[in-house]
């Protein structure tokens, strides 16, 4: 393997076994990838495709089934400690330690790195100016906002200083302001070179953080590239939502199908969706047709459109 | 398997960590020292009163049922540690799944947990000590010993705490719990000698691992010097052990699925 990559996985499966009243089930079935350093690295997916899982193989968490994984060069199956002494990780739930203040959860995670007494204080100074809880440093975990606990989390997990950080699903269940705060303080990280994996299912979170992404579908990666380059391979460049009585959509979704009204129509719940390089064009076709919309909205193409198409499904269910 | 052994400077960081919790509030040292002392008073002086003295045994009934409680206050700091505590750090604090991802392995948790409550069992122990210097119980140097003895009874404690925890489905598996703890701690011998019990009743007995810490405690406590006390050290190590490595095995497969 060359020495420029830190993560390599080829036909990666997870298989978890057959539990009582529980079928063997395989959440990810034979996914490649790579990932080169500095890089930030997304799995873009509705839950259940198989992100978390295989975040936990990269930790070195969970044995892999089959194929073959290498973590900064390392086989996790023999070098667990070895590796996640090197990565950094923010899990799903914070799981802090909440008997400990904010100084306390920095300073006890430390020490499960091995590292010494005077290291931890030193770092631990730098970490509550980045996540910004310096004035609450010696609180309980318990008085802290959930966007403050998910900063001492990721704070946390760079107590040993990573080569990699795999962040599960780091903004979920945040308000958006704590989720634009938690960006920038990602973004910090990306400039400062760390190199980041990140699972979501939020397609803005996606296309604003990720430099490449591999959208994940029941276990597979079923696209992979820079979000531009996502967008332009699978989807029209222009995107034309319509509003009608819900009741009327398939049969005008049909109209426009007739017409050869854009690229391609989807029919979701509450709009009809066109996919067409010019929306505007595309709108003053639909008025023509002496259709009228409740709403209509002529916007860019998003990563969830890309999903839509991929998988026909919508990301966030 | 990625489970893989443990180091001492990993386990230690578990360790460090619950002491750092442990230490925030003496409350928990005293609450579980306030119930053997309540059982000392009431039983081993109210009752001791119309007892008068153990046959065989030249101590007052006080004397004789102190080194009991003070076994059974080791078994109970160290198992309610392995069990109540680390449940809820398992399924509502979610403690391990913070710590799985860092180097320690799943017997560094497992066994700095024992460990862990071996210490809890520490503070207690020496407290009920000290009390029963105090009521004038404590009858020969052999006292000194039951402190190492206690440590011992929290292994075996812990460790069979921490494999019971794995079997726990929910909260309310606590009551089976106490209805293994409550008798035993009334028919281990801890109120009268074994030979209250008729023959075929004492093998029975006898196999009861706080009846192997009674013994340990009391005969050194009592200044009775015997080999079979030998039999209760590798009764108890072997029960702590053994909880440990059954442990470890099914912590393994619940933390690293």
């Amino acid at each position: 393997m060359s020495g420029r990559l830190l993560v390599e996985a080829r036909g990666l499966t997870k298989t978890y076994r057959a539990r009582k009243g529980v079928p063997p089930f395989r959440a990810v079935d034979g996914i490649d990838f790579e990932l080169g350093r500095g890089e930030v690295f997304g799995f873009l997916g509705p839950n259940g495709a198989g992100k978390s899982s295989t975040m936990r193989m990269l930790g070195a968490i969970s044995p892999v089934s089959t194929g073959t994984l290498r973590v900064l060069g390392m086989d996790p199956a023999h070098e667990g400690p070895e590796i996640r002494s090197r990565i950094g990780v923010v899990p799903q739930d914070d799981c802090l330690d909440r008997e400990l203040t904010v100084r306390e959860n920095l300073f006890v995670y430390g020490r499960y790195f091995g590292l010494a007494k005077n290291v931890i204080r030193d770092r631990i100074v730098g970490l509550l100016a980045f996540a910004q809880l310096e004035e609450k440093a010696d609180a309980q975990v318990e008085t802290l906002s959930g966007g403050m606990r998910r900063r001492l989390t990721i704070a946390r997990s760079l107590i040993n200083e990573p080569e990699i950080l795999l962040l599960d699903e780091p903004t979920t269940g945040l308000d958006p302001q704590a989720r634009h705060v938690l960006w920038d303080r990602l973004y910090r990280l990306k400039r400062d070179g760390v190199t980041l994996i990140i699972t979501t299912h939020y397609m803005d979170e996606a296309e604003q953080l990720c430099d490449r992404l591999a959208v994940m579908d029941a276990g597979r990666i079923v696209a992979e590239g820079s979000p531009r380059e996502l967008i332009d391979a699978h989807v029209t460049r222009e995107v034309l939502e319509l509003r009608f009585q819900p009741d009327v959509h398939a049969e005008v979704a049909e109209r426009l199908r007739a017409a050869e009204l854009g690229e391609r129509i989807e029919v979701l719940p509450d709009r009809v969706v066109v996919y067409a390089d010019d929306g505007e064009v595309a709108l003053v076709a639909v008025h023509e047709m002496s259709l009228s919309p409740i709403t209509a909205l002529v916007r860019r193409a998003t990563l969830e459109d890309v999903f839509l198409k991929l998988t026909g499904r919508s990301l966030v269910d | 398997m990625i489970a893989s052994g443990w180091t001492l400077r990993r386990t230690g960081s578990l360790v460090e960590r619950n002491a750092r919790i442990y230490r925030r509030s003496l409350s928990p040292v005293l609450a579980s020292l306030l119930e053997p002392v309540l059982y000392l008073v009431s039983i081993g002086f109210g009752v001791g009163r119309l007892v008068g003295k153990v046959p065989g045994i030249d101590v007052r009934y006080a004397a004789f049922v102190a080194p009991a409680i003070l076994a059974t206050t080791a078994m109970n700091a160290a198992f309610n540690q392995m069990t109540f505590v680390v449940f809820t750090r398992m399924k509502t604090d979610r403690t391990y799944d913070a710590i799985v991802p860092t180097p320690l392995s799943i017997a560094d948790i497992a066994l700095g947990e024992v460990v862990s409550a071996v210490l809890s069992s520490l503070l207690p122990s020496v407290g009920f000590v000290l009390v029963m210097l105090a009521l004038g119980l404590v009858v020969s140097p052999g006292i000194l010993l039951t402190i190492p003895a206690a440590l011992l009874v929290g292994y075996a404690f812990g460790g069979a705490g921490l494999a019971v925890t794995t079997y726990l489905r929910d909260f309310s598996d606590f009551q089976l719990i106490q209805l293994v703890m409550l008798p035993m701690f009334l028919f281990a011998t801890t109120f009268y000698p074994l030979s209250v019990y008729p023959g075929w009743a004492r093998p029975v007995v006898e196999i009861l691992p706080l009846y192997q810490s009674i013994q340990l405690l009391r005969e050194p406590a009592l200044g009775i010097f015997h080999w079979n006390i030998a039999v209760a050290v590798l009764y108890l190590a072997a029960v702590g052990s053994f909880g440990l490595a059954l442990a470890t095995r099914r912590l393994s497969r619940q933390l690293l699925a």
